[in-house]
C-alpha cells in the first residue's frame, strides 16, 4: 500500500542529507568491484526473527520518481539493538524514518510495502501517525532540544499525550526519564534552565530522556552520537545498552565500532538494498556477502 | 618564482582593495549619518519657537455691562458662554494705551492679542464666578504675529511693508515689554489642544489622539489577520495554483501605491458599507489593508526561519501538525512577527496619502473622543500646517515632525525591546 501523499505545505522537515546522494547514486556501480545485486535480490543472513516487535516486508521508498529503498525485508526483535550500517546515501536513514512515518512530512516521499508494529499495519488508514509516534519514538542526529527549560523539554511529550494526571506525577515522569537517560545528577539543580544551554552530549541525553518520557515501545536513533565527542559518545552508548532492557531499539550509525559495541544484530545497506543481516559478531567477523566484507574492511564507505 | 613570492606579489594589492572597500563603507555610513544630523538639527532649530508662546499681561475688568450680562439675572454657565468677552479683552488693551484713538489704530492694537484670549478670560470666570465686576491682571495669549516678530530677529530690520506688524504696533510692543507685560512661557497649549486656524492656539493633541485611535484599529485588524494568513499559508495551505496565486498577490500588494488603498477604502468602506468618513475607524481599516502584506511577508519569513530540527523533534514525540505549529513554530517565530508588525505600524503611523482619500484631511478642531469621531492624524496634520500661510505654522510643522519622529523612535524602541525580551528567554 502507499502512504498517503501529504498535501500540506507543512513539510519543512528536511530530507535526510545522505538520501539525496541515494537518489543520485542508485544504480551506480560500487567501488568494491563486487557483484551488484539485481532487483529481486535476496538478503544474505537472517532478516527474520521468531517473535518480532516490528516487521517490514517488501519496503520500497521513492522520492518522486527516484527509488531510494528496494524490497527491504527486515524484522526487529524486542529488547534488542539493531544497527543499520552502510555507506553514505545507502538509504538507512530513509528506511529508519519509515518506521514512525516521519517520511510523511516529505511531500515527494512515497512508501510502499508492509510495515507492521505488533502485527498492526503502520501505514493503514486506521493508524494515526500521532499515536504511532507515541509508540515509536525517535532520537535525531543533531541534538534538538526545544528552546524551553530542561523540565519542559522532558514534560512536553507526557503533557501532549496526557500521561500525567497531576503535577507530582509529571514531576515523577520527568525525574525517572532523566534518571534513565543518565542526566538527572547533572541537571537536577537546573531543571528550570534552558535545555539549549547544556553541552552537546547532555543535550542528546536530554533528547533521549524526552523520547523515553512518552514511554514508547520502539526507539529509533538516527546517528545519535555523530555530533558528539568520544566521551559523550561512550556515555550515550552505555545508555543505549541499558535502554535495551526495556525498549526495542534501531540505530543508524556510520561508525562500525559503535555498531559492534552497542548492537546485537547488524543490517548492512548498500544503495537502497539490504545486503546482509545477522548477529553483530557474525557479520563483523564473518561477513558472507562481498559488499559487506568490502565495507567492514574499509574498502568502501 | 615560488608560490610564496607569487602570493606576496598580489598581497599588497589585495589589502589595498580591502582597505578601499572598508573606507567606502565608512564614508557611506558617515554620509548617511551627516544627512541625518543635518535634517534633525534643521527640524529641531525650526521647531524650537513652537515650544514657547508669548503672553501679554492685561488688566481685565469684568464689567457686567460690557459683558452684556443683565443685572439681577443669575450667573449661570449659559449666560457666561454667551457673554461678550471679546470687548472685555479689547477694552483692557485700549486701557493700556489711552492715547490710541483712531478706529484703525485701535483695531491694530486689539490685533496684538490672540483671539483665544477672550476664551481664557471666559474660562477664568467659569471657574470663579466671584470675579464678575472685579478688575484683575491676567496673562493672555499674544497673537502669533507678535510671537513671530519677537522670535525672529531678522524681521526687525525689515521695512513696515514687508512684515506683518506695523511700526506703531512694534512701538506698542516695545512699551509693553518695558512695562514687563510681555513674557514667554512653555507652550502647553501645543500639547493639549487640537488644530486651529490661529497658530498660537493650534496644538498637536487632536492629531496624536487621532493617530492613536487609528493605529489601534490598524493593529487590532492587521496583526491577527496577518498572523493567521501567514501561519495558514506557510504551514497549512496545500501547494496548488490557487495558493501560488494568492501568494503572488500578497507580494504584489506590498508594492501597491498607498493612495490606491485610500481609493479602495473610499469606494468600499465609506460608500458601500457606510463607515463614517474621516473617522479613525475607516482610517485604521485602510491602513490595516496597507500593512497586511508587510506583516504577512515578515511573519512568513520568521516562520520559515524556524529550524526543521525543532519541527522534527515535536513530530517525533507525537505532536500533531497543528500542535507542532502552535507549540513550537509560532512562539519561536514571534520575535520576527512582532518586528514585522511594528515596522508595519511605523509605516502606518507615517502614512498620509490613503488618509487624504477618506477625508482625514479635514480641518478638525475637536479632539476625537472615539473611533467614529472625525479625526486627523499626525502626518496629515503636518501636511495641513505645512500648507498654511501663517509664518508661525512653520515652527508648528517642524515641532509636529519632531513629535512624529519621537513616536516612531519610541515604537522602534519598543520593537527592539520586545524582540530582546523574547530572544533573551533562551
Amino acid at each position: 500500500m502507499m502512504s498517503e501523499q501529504p498535501t500540506t505545505a507543512a513539510t519543512r522537515v528536511r530530507v535526510p542529507e545522505d538520501d539525496d546522494d541515494a537518489i543520485l547514486s542508485v544504480g551506480a556501480t560500487s567501488q568494491g568491484g563486487a557483484v551488484e545485486p539485481e532487483n529481486g535480490y535476496t538478503t544474505v543472513g537472517e532478516p527474520f526473527v521468531d517473535q518480532p516487535k516490528m516487521q517490514t516486508r517488501d519496503v520500497n521508498v521513492f522520492y518522486a520518481d527516484k527509488q531510494a529503498i528496494f524490497d527491504v525485508n527486515l524484522d526487529f526483535a524486542a529488547n534488542e539493538v539493531l544497527a543499520l550500517i552502510g555507506p553514505s546515501g545507502c538509504g538507512k536513514s530513509t528506511y529508519l524514518r519509515c518506521l514512525n512515518r516521519m517520511n510523511d512530512t516529505i511531500p515527494i516521499c512515497r512508501v510502499a510495502g508492509e510495515l507492521l508494529l505488533d502485527d498492526e499495519d503502520i501505514y493503514a488508514k486506521s493508524m494515526d501517525p500521532v499515536l504511532l509516534r507515541a509508540r515509536v519514538g525517535m532520537v535525531f542526529q543533531k541534538p534538538n532540544p526545544f528552546p524551553k527549560s530542561v523540565y519542559d523539554n522532558v514534560a512536553y511529550g507526557p503533557r501532549l499525550h496526557g500521561l500525567a494526571a497531576n503535577k507530582s506525577e509529571l514531576d515523577e515522569i520527568v525525574e525517572t526519564s532523566l534518571k534513565r537517560a543518565g542526566l538527572w545528577n547533572e541537571v537536577k539543580d537546573r531543571l528550570a534552565e534552558p535545555g539549549t544551554g547544556l553541552s552537546g552530549g547532555q543535550q542528546q541525553r536530554l533528547c533521549i530522556a524526552r523520547t523515553i518520557a512518552v514511554n514508547p515501545e520502539v526507539i529509533l536513533m538516527d546517528e545519535p552520537a555523530s555530533a558528539l565527542d568520544p566521551i559523550a559518545t561512550a556515555v550515550i552508548e552505555e545508555l543505549i545498552d541499558e535502554l535495551r532492557q526495556k525498549y526495542t531499539i534501531a540505530i543508524v550509525t556510520h561508525s562500525m565500532q559503535q555498531a559492534a559495541r552497542v548492537s546485537q544484530r547488524t543490517a548492512y545497506f548498500h544503495l537502497g538494498k539490504l545486503i546482509e543481516v545477522g548477529d553483530t559478531d557474525r557479520v563483523f567477523t564473518n561477513p558472507r556477502h562481498q559488499l559487506t566484507e568490502n565495507y567492514i574492511t574499509g574498502r568502501i564507505g | 618564482m615560488t608560490n610564496t613570492e607569487k602570493v606576496k606579489r598580489g598581497l599588497a594589492k589585495r589589502y589595498r582593495k580591502e582597505r578601499r572597500f572598508r573606507a567606502m563603507g565608512l564614508i557611506a555610513v558617515l554620509l548617511g549619518f551627516a544627512f541625518l544630523i543635518v535634517l534633525l538639527s534643521d527640524i529641531t532649530i525650526k521647531a524650537l519657537p513652537a515650544f514657547h508662546q508669548t503672553y501679554l499681561k492685561l488688566d481685565i475688568n469684568l464689567d457686567p455691562e460690557v459683558l452684556g450680562l443683565a443685572p439681577g439675572r443669575p450667573l449661570d454657565e449659559k449666560a457666561i458662554l454667551h457673554a461678550d468677552f471679546r470687548s472685555v479683552v479689547r477694552r483692557s488693551m485700549y486701557a493700556l494705551f489711552p492715547e490710541v484713538r483712531k478706529r484703525r489704530d485701535k483695531r491694530k492694537l486689539a490685533a496684538l492679542v490672540s483671539t483665544g484670549a477672550q476664551y481664557q478670560v471666559r474660562d477664568r470666570l467659569l471657574r470663579d464666578h466671584a470675579l464678575l465686576g472685579q478688575t484683575f491682571s491676567m496673562w493672555v495669549l499674544a497673537d502669533d504675529d507678535v510671537d513671530t516678530y519677537l522670535n525672529t530677529r531678522s524681521l526687525r530690520d525689515l521695512k513696515q511693508s514687508e512684515r506683518r506688524l506695523r511700526d506703531n504696533q512694534v512701538a506698542w510692543l516695545e512699551r509693553l515689554k518695558q512695562e514687563g507685560r510681555i513674557d514667554r512661557r512653555f507652550n502647553w497649549l501645543f500639547f493639549s489642544s487640537a488644530d486651529s486656524r490661529e497658530p498660537e492656539l493650534a496644538g498637536i493633541l487632536g492629531a496624536v489622539v487621532g493617530s492613536f485611535y487609528t493605529l489601534l484599529v490598524t493593529i487590532g485588524l492587521a496583526f491577527p489577520l496577518s498572523l493567521a494568513a501567514a501561519v495558514y499559508l506557510e504551514e497549512f495551505a496545500p501547494r496548488n495554483r490557487w495558493v501560488d496565486f494568492i501568494e503572488v498577490n500578497i507580494n504584489n500588494l506590498a508594492a501597491v501605491p498607498s493612495i490606491v488603498f485610500g481609493l479602495l477604502g473610499l469606494a468600499v468602506f465609506i460608500n458601500f458599507f457606510g463607515v463614517p468618513r474621516s473617522s479613525p475607524l475607516v482610517g485604521g481599516m485602510v491602513l490595516a489593508l496597507m500593512t497586511l502584506p508587510t506583516i504577512i511577508i515578515a511573519a512568513r519569513a520568521a516562520l520559515k526561519a524556524v529550524p526543521p530540527s525543532i519541527r522534527e523533534a515535536a513530530l517525533g514525540l507525537g505532536a500533531s501538525h497543528t500542535q507542532m505549529v502552535f507549540h513550537h513554530v509560532v512562539p519561536l517565530a514571534m520575535p520576527g512577527v512582532l518586528t514585522g508588525t511594528i515596522i508595519g505600524m511605523a509605516q502606518a503611523l507615517g502614512e498620509t496619502a490613503p488618509l487624504l482619500m477618506i477625508g482625514m484631511v479635514a480641518f478638525i478642531v475637536d479632539i476625537p473622543q472615539g473611533f467614529t469621531d472625525s479625526a486627523t492624524v499626525l502626518p496629515v496634520q503636518i501636511y495641513l500646517w505645512a500648507d498654511s500661510p501663517e509664518r508661525a505654522f512653520v515652527a508648528k510643522t517642524s515641532a509636529a515632525i519632531l513629535v512624529l519622529l519621537g513616536f516612531l523612535v519610541l515604537m522602534n524602541g519598543i520593537a527592539i525591546l520586545l524582540r530582546k525580551r523574547f530572544e533573551r528567554k533562551w
